[in-house]
C-alpha cells in the first residue's frame, strides 16, 4: 500500500516539475546578468571606458588554411585596433554544424557573441533575420563605401527588404568540374561544355574502364545536384526555383532530375563511404576522370603537392559556362551584442581590402570585393577572380545561399530517399512538397 | 529492524540525487514534451500548441521508418555482440594467465579513443571498393586469400548498420568485459570449489553457478549498452557521414533541430526515443525487482 | 622445478586472435599518425610511413596541451564524486529497503535514457541562469548525468550480496554508515573500478556538453581535438596523432585501475 502512495507522490512531483517548466516561458532575450563564463570577459557593462574593449567572434574556422586565413585577418585587425581584444570563439565541424548548434543554444539563452560567421544568403536571412538576431548593416556599408566594391549581383542575395545583413569576406565557387588532364588526353576527350558532351565523354570513359565521375557522401551528392540543376535549367530558371517562379513539378525540372539520375550511374560504387576529400583525391590519383566540387578542392590538391594544369584541371560544370554559382562566408552584427563597437570594428576589417587580401589567398578563396590585388593569388584563384567579375552570379543550395535551413534540410531528406530508391517521380514530388512547406511555393 | 536514525539518514542521503534528477532530467523532459507538442520552427521559440501533429507526421515519415529499422539492426547486433564478446573475454582473462593486465588494458583501450578518429579509421577499413581500388579490410582479406569475406560493409543495402555495429562493438566490448570481470571476481572461490568437489566440470559450473550469479551484471550491461545504442550519434556520423540509409533517430533529431531548425519535430523524435526505451526497460526492471524479493 | 603443462595456456590462442582484432584499427591510427599529409590516402592506408613524421605529434601536442589541464580538472572530481554518489545510492536502494526504494530506483534510472541533444537548450539556459558555466558547470553536469548509471551499477552489485553480511554487522552494533564504510566499501573495489573507468571515459570523451558549456578559455581536450580537425580540409595524420595523445591519460587510468580487479574480496567474509 505504501508503494502505491509513493508512486503517486513521485508521479505528482514529476508532473509538477514538468508543468512548472512547461508553463514558464524561458527567457530568450534576457541580457546576461550572471557571472561571466569566460575568465577573461569583463563583467557586462554598457560603457567600460577604463576596461579594454573586446569583440567575441564566433566561427568554424579552426584548422588548416581556414584558421591560417583567420589568423592573418586577426593580425590586420590587431594592427588597426590595438585597443580591442579579439576573442576567437571558433568551434569546428563541417559547414559549421557544431558551431551553429552552439550558437543556437547561446542565442536561446540570451547570450549572443558579438559577431558570427554565417553563409551569406538564405541560411543567414532565413535563420537569423527571421529570428531577429542580427542587425542591418546599411549604415556601415555606406560609411565604408562597400556598395561600390561589392558586386551588384551579390547585394540582393544578402539582403532582405532592402536591408543588408552581413559582410561577405570570401567567395567560393560551387560549379567547378575538376578533371585529370592525363586521363582526358589518353582517351581523346575534350573538356565538355554541355550536358550532351559530358554524357558522351563519360560513356567513352566507361568503355575504357575508367570511373568517369568521382562522388562522395550524401552532402556531396546534393552539391552535384545543384550544379546539374544549374547546368540543365540555365541561370534564370535555376533562380526561379528559389523564388517560386520555376515550377518544381514541371517538365524542365523533370528533365534536370533525369540528367541527375543518369549522371549518378557514372559514379564510383563506393561513393557512400567516401568523404569529399577521398572523392577528390580519386581524380588526382588517376582513379577517376571528373569530380564536381567547390573550389576549396584546389586548396586540398595543392596541399597534396599536386600541380595545377598538370595533375588537375578545372572548368565550369557542363551547361553552366559563364555562370558563377557562389557561396560566401560572411560576418554579422548580433542584436544585443555585448560589445557593438568592437563588433563593428571587426566588420570593418572583414570588409576591408587589407583584411580580405590577408585572408583569402591563405584560405584558398577569392575576395568578395572586386578590387583585391590579383597578384597575391595563385593560378586557379586568378581565373576565378576573372570569372567572378564577368559571369552571371547565382547562389549555391548546399552552402546556404538560395534556400533557408528548413527548406534545405527537407531537400536533403528527399535526396536521401531518392539515392536509396532512384525513383525520379517520387523525388520530384518530394521536392515540390519541400518548396511548399518551407519555401515560397504555394 | 533497522533503526529510525538510519531510515532518516538514507532518505536524506538520497535526496540530492533525487532533486538533481528531478531538475536535470524530468524538468528538461517537460520542456522537451512541450516543444514536441508545438509548431516551433526557426530560431524564435514558438510554443503554439498543435497537439500530436509532430508525432503523427513522424509515423508516416519514410525517413523515420528507415531510422527505426536501422536502430533495431544496430541495437541487436551491438548489444548481443558486445555482451557475448565481453563475457568470453572476461572468462578468458579470469583464468589467471600471465599477461592478463596487458590484454585487459588492450581490450579497454578502444573506449578511450575519440569517436572522430575511430569513425574515420573504421570508414577506411570498411571501404567497399573492389577491383583496382580495393582497400581496407577487403584488401587484407584478399591478401590472406579469404576472398569470401569481402563484402560491402556499411554500404550493404538494408543491413549496412550491422557493419557500423561492428565498429561500436570494437569500441565498447572492452567495457562489457570489465563489467563481467568485476562480477566474476566477486564470486567467492568457495562456491566453485564446492561445486568441483561435488563433481561438476567447468561447463557445468559456469552454466549452473556462475551465469546465474552474473545475471545482475548482464542486466546492467543490457541496460547500458541498450541505452547507448539508442543514443549513438557521433560514431555513426564519423563512419558514414549524414546519409539516409544509415540514419538513426539520434542523427535525424540533431539534423532536424540544429541544421533544419524544426525544433518541434526534433523534440518529438527525442520523446519517442525516450518512450521506446521506457516501454522496454521499465517492465524488465520491475520484473527483476520482483524476482529479487523472491530470492 | 615447474614443468610446462598445456593446462590453460591454449587460451592464449583465442586471446591473441582477439588482440589482433583490437589492434588492427590501432595500427592504422598509429601508422597514419606518422605519415606526411600527402601520404594519407585510402589506397595506401596499410603502408608503413615513408619516414617517421614526429612533427605531427608535436603539432598535435601544441594544439592540445593547453586544454589538457582543463580536462583533468573537470574529469577527476566528477568521476570520483559521481562514483561515490552512485555507491551510496546503490547501497541505500539495494540494501536499505525503506518504503519506496523500489520506486526511486527506476525514477533515477530513467534519467539515463534521455538523449542529450534534446535537453541541450534547457540545460544551457539553466546553467547560465544559475551562473554555473565553464568547467565547474561541466563537472556538475557530468556528475548529475552520471548518477543514474553509477547508481545502476552499484545497486545491482549490492543486490547480489548476501543479506547475512549486513545482519552480522548489525548484530555487532554497526549502523548504516558504519556498515557502508567498513564492510561494503572494501568489497566494492571492483565495482568502483568499473564505474570509475566509465565515468572517467565518458567525461573525458564528452564533446556535446563541453562545447556548449565552456568557451575557448576553458574548454577540455575533446573540443580542442575537434577543432584541430578543422571544418573543411581535414589533416588526418595530425588528427590521428592528436587522438592517440588525447587517449593516453585515459589509458593510464585504465592501467592504474586495472590493478584493483582483485579476486575473492568476499572470500572469508562469510564466516560461519
Amino acid at each position: 500500500m505504501s508503494n502505491k502512495f509513493l508512486y503517486s507522490l513521485m508521479a505528482a512531483l514529476v508532473l509538477t516539475a514538468i508543468v512548472l517548466t512547461a508553463c514558464g516561458a524561458p527567457a530568450t532575450q534576457a541580457p546576461a546578468a550572471t557571472e561571466a563564463p569566460a575568465a577573461t570577459e569583463a563583467p557586462a557593462a554598457t560603457e567600460a571606458p577604463a576596461a579594454k574593449e573586446q569583440v567575441e567572434v564566433f566561427s568554424w574556422w579552426t584548422g588548416g588554411g581556414e584558421a591560417a586565413g583567420l589568423e592573418a585577418m586577426i593580425k590586420v585587425f590587431n594592427a588597426e585596433y590595438p585597443d580591442i581584444e579579439f576573442i576567437n570563439a571558433a568551434v569546428a565541424g563541417g559547414a559549421g554544424t557544431n558551431a551553429r548548434a552552439v550558437l543556437a543554444t547561446r542565442l536561446q539563452a540570451g547570450e549572443p557573441p558579438d559577431s558570427w560567421q554565417g553563409h551569406a544568403g538564405q541560411e543567414l536571412i532565413g535563420t537569423y533575420v527571421a529570428g531577429g538576431q542580427i542587425e542591418p548593416l546599411n549604415a556601415l556599408y555606406e560609411e565604408e563605401g562597400w556598395l561600390d566594391v561589392m558586386p551588384e549581383t551579390l547585394i540582393p542575395l544578402i539582403s532582405d527588404s532592402g536591408n543588408i545583413y552581413s559582410v561577405p569576406v570570401n567567395i567560393h565557387r560551387a560549379n567547378v568540374l575538376w578533371y585529370n588532364p592525363t586521363i582526358l588526353k589518353e582517351n581523346n576527350i575534350e573538356v565538355p561544355t554541355t550536358m550532351e558532351e559530358w554524357f558522351a565523354a563519360m560513356d567513352k570513359l566507361t568503355a575504357a574502364g575508367v570511373t568517369p565521375l568521382a562522388l562522395g557522401e550524401q552532402w556531396t551528392q546534393m552539391h552535384l545536384l545543384e550544379t546539374v540543376l544549374l547546368g540543365s535549367l540555365g541561370a534564370e530558371a535555376y533562380n526561379g526555383l528559389w523564388d517560386g517562379t520555376t515550377d518544381w513539378s514541371g517538365p524542365e525540372v523533370k528533365a534536370a532530375l533525369d540528367n541527375y539520375a543518369k549522371i549518378l550511374n557514372y559514379t564510383n560504387s563506393d561513393a557512400a563511404s567516401l568523404s569529399w576529400q577521398d572523392a577528390a583525391q580519386l581524380v588526382v590519383n588517376g582513379d577517376a576522370a571528373f569530380n564536381v566540387m567547390g573550389d576549396w578542392a584546389e586548396g586540398y590538391f595543392r596541399e597534396l603537392g599536386k600541380v595545377p594544369m598538370t595533375d588537375y584541371g578545372w572548368a565550369p560544370v557542363p551547361g553552366s559556362v559563364g555562370v558563377f554559382q557562389f557561396l560566401s562566408d560572411s560576418f554579422t552584427l548580433a542584436v544585443n551584442a555585448p560589445h557593438p563597437e568592437g563588433a563593428k570594428a571587426w566588420l570593418k576589417i572583414a570588409g576591408s581590402k587589407a583584411g580580405q587580401e590577408a585572408f583569402n589567398p591563405v584560405k584558398g578563396s577569392i575576395c568578395a570585393r572586386t578590387d583585391c590585388d590579383k597578384t597575391l593569388f595563385g593560378e586557379y584563384l586568378q581565373s576565378a577572380m576573372d570569372d567572378w567579375a564577368s559571369n552571371v552570379v547565382v547562389g549555391s543550395l548546399t552552402h546556404g545561399v538560395v534556400a533557408n535551413d528548413s527548406w534545405k534540410s527537407e531537400i536533403d531528406t528527399a535526396l536521401g530517399l531518392f539515392i536509396a530508391d532512384k525513383n525520379v517521380e517520387a523525388f520530384q514530388t518530394a521536392l515540390a512538397a519541400a518548396c511548399a512547406s518551407s519555401g515560397p511555393c504555394k | 529492524m533497522f533503526k529510525d536514525k538510519d531510515r532518516y539518514l538514507s532518505v536524506i542521503l538520497i535526496m540530492p540525487s533525487i532533486l538533481a534528477v528531478l531538475i536535470f532530467i524530468y524538468a528538461f523532459i517537460g520542456w522537451s514534451v512541450r516543444v514536441s507538442l508545438s509548431k516551433w520552427k526557426g530560431l524564435t521559440p514558438d510554443y503554439t500548441f498543435v497537439g500530436l501533429k509532430n508525432y503523427l507526421s513522424l509515423f508516416s515519415d519514410p525517413r523515420f521508418h528507415v531510422d527505426i529499422r536501422n536502430t533495431l539492426i544496430f541495437t541487436g547486433v551491438f548489444v548481443l555482440g558486445s555482451i557475448v564478446l565481453g563475457f568470453l573475454l572476461a572468462v578468458m582473462l579470469d583464468q589467471g594467465l600471465k599477461g592478463e593486465g596487458f590484454f585487459r588494458s588492450l581490450f579497454l583501450f578502444p573506449m578511450a579513443i575519440s569517436y572522430i578518429v575511430t569513425g574515420v579509421v573504421w570508414r577506411w577499413l570498411m571501404n567497399p571498393a573492389t577491383g583496382s581500388r580495393i582497400s581496407g579490410l577487403n584488401l587484407l582479406f584478399s591478401y590472406l586469400h579469404l576472398d569470401f569475406l569481402i563484402n560491402k560493409w556499411h554500404t550493404t543495402p538494408t543491413w549496412g548498420m550491422a557493419a557500423i555495429a561492428l565498429a561500436a562493438i570494437w569500441q565498447m566490448s572492452g567495457y562489457t568485459m570489465a563489467l563481467y570481470l568485476a562480477g566474476l571476481r566477486a564470486i567467492p572461490h568457495e562456491l566453485r570449489e564446492a561445486a568441483q568437489i561435488d563433481g561438476a566440470n567447468e561447463v557445468q559450473i559456469y552454466r549452473h553457478i556462475i551465469l546465474p550469479l552474473l545475471a545482475p551484471v548482464t542486466l546492467s550491461a543490457l541496460i547500458i549498452l541498450g541505452h547507448m545504442s539508442l543514443k549513438v550519434f557521433d560514431l555513426i556520423v564519423a563512419v558514414a557521414g549524414k546519409q539516409l540509409p544509415l540514419d538513426v533517430p539520434a542523427i535525424y533529431m540533431w539534423q532536424t533541430t540544429f541544421d533544419g531548425l524544426f525544433y518541434g519535430r526534433g523534440a518529438a523524435i527525442g520523446i519517442l526515443l525516450l518512450v521506446s526505451v521506457a516501454v522496454l526497460i521499465i517492465p524488465y526492471i520491475v520484473y527483476t525487482q520482483k524476482t529479487e524479493v523472491q530470492q | 622445478m615447474k614443468t610446462f603443462r598445456l593446462g590453460k595456456n591454449w587460451l592464449y590462442l583465442p586471446l591473441i586472435a582477439m588482440a589482433i582484432f583490437y589492434l588492427i584499427p590501432m595500427y592504422v591510427m598509429l601508422v597514419t599518425g606518422f605519415k606526411s599529409f600527402a601520404e594519407v590516402d585510402l589506397q595506401t592506408m596499410w603502408n608503413l610511413p615513408k619516414g617517421i613524421h614526429f612533427d605531427n605529434y608535436i603539432e598535435a601536442y601544441q594544439h592540445l596541451a593547453p586544454s589538457l589541464r582543463n580536462s583533468f580538472v573537470m574529469v577527476i572530481p566528477s568521476a570520483i564524486i559521481s562514483s561515490l554518489l552512485g555507491s551510496l545510492n546503490g547501497f541505500i536502494l539495494a540494501k536499505w529497503k525503506f518504503r519506496g526504494a523500489d520506486v526511486i530506483f527506476p525514477f533515477i534510472l530513467f534519467g539515463m535514457f534521455i538523449p542529450y541533444q534534446s535537453i541541450l537548450i534547457p540545460l544551457v539556459q539553466f546553467m547560465r541562469s544559475v551562473g554555473l558555466t565553464g568547467l565547474l558547470g561541466l563537472a556538475i553536469a557530468h556528475i548529475i548525468y552520471g548518477i543514474p548509471i553509477t547508481t545502476l551499477t552499484f545497486r545491482n552489485y549490492y543486490a547480489s550480496l548476501p543479506q547475512e553480511l549486513l545482519e552480522a554487522a548489525k548484530m555487532d552494533g554497526a549502523d548504516m554508515l558504519g556498515i557502508y564504510r567498513y564492510i561494503l566499501l572494501p568489497i566494492s573495489i571492483p565495482s568502483f573500478v568499473v564505474v570509475l573507468i566509465w565515468q572517467f571515459t565518458s567525461a573525458w570523451n564528452d564533446f556535446l556538453f563541453a562545447v556548449v558549456l565552456t568557451g575557448n578559455q576553458d574548454w577540455p581536450i575533446t573540443v580542442a581535438l575537434n577543432n584541430m580537425a578543422g571544418s573543411q580540409i581535414i589533416q588526418w595524420n595530425v588528427q590521428m596523432a592528436g587522438s592517440l595523445l588525447a587517449a593516453l591519460p585515459t589509458l593510464l587510468v585504465y592501467i592504474f585501475l586495472g590493478r584493483y580487479f582483485l579476486r575473492g574480496l568476499l572470500a572469508g567474509s562469510l564466516k560461519g
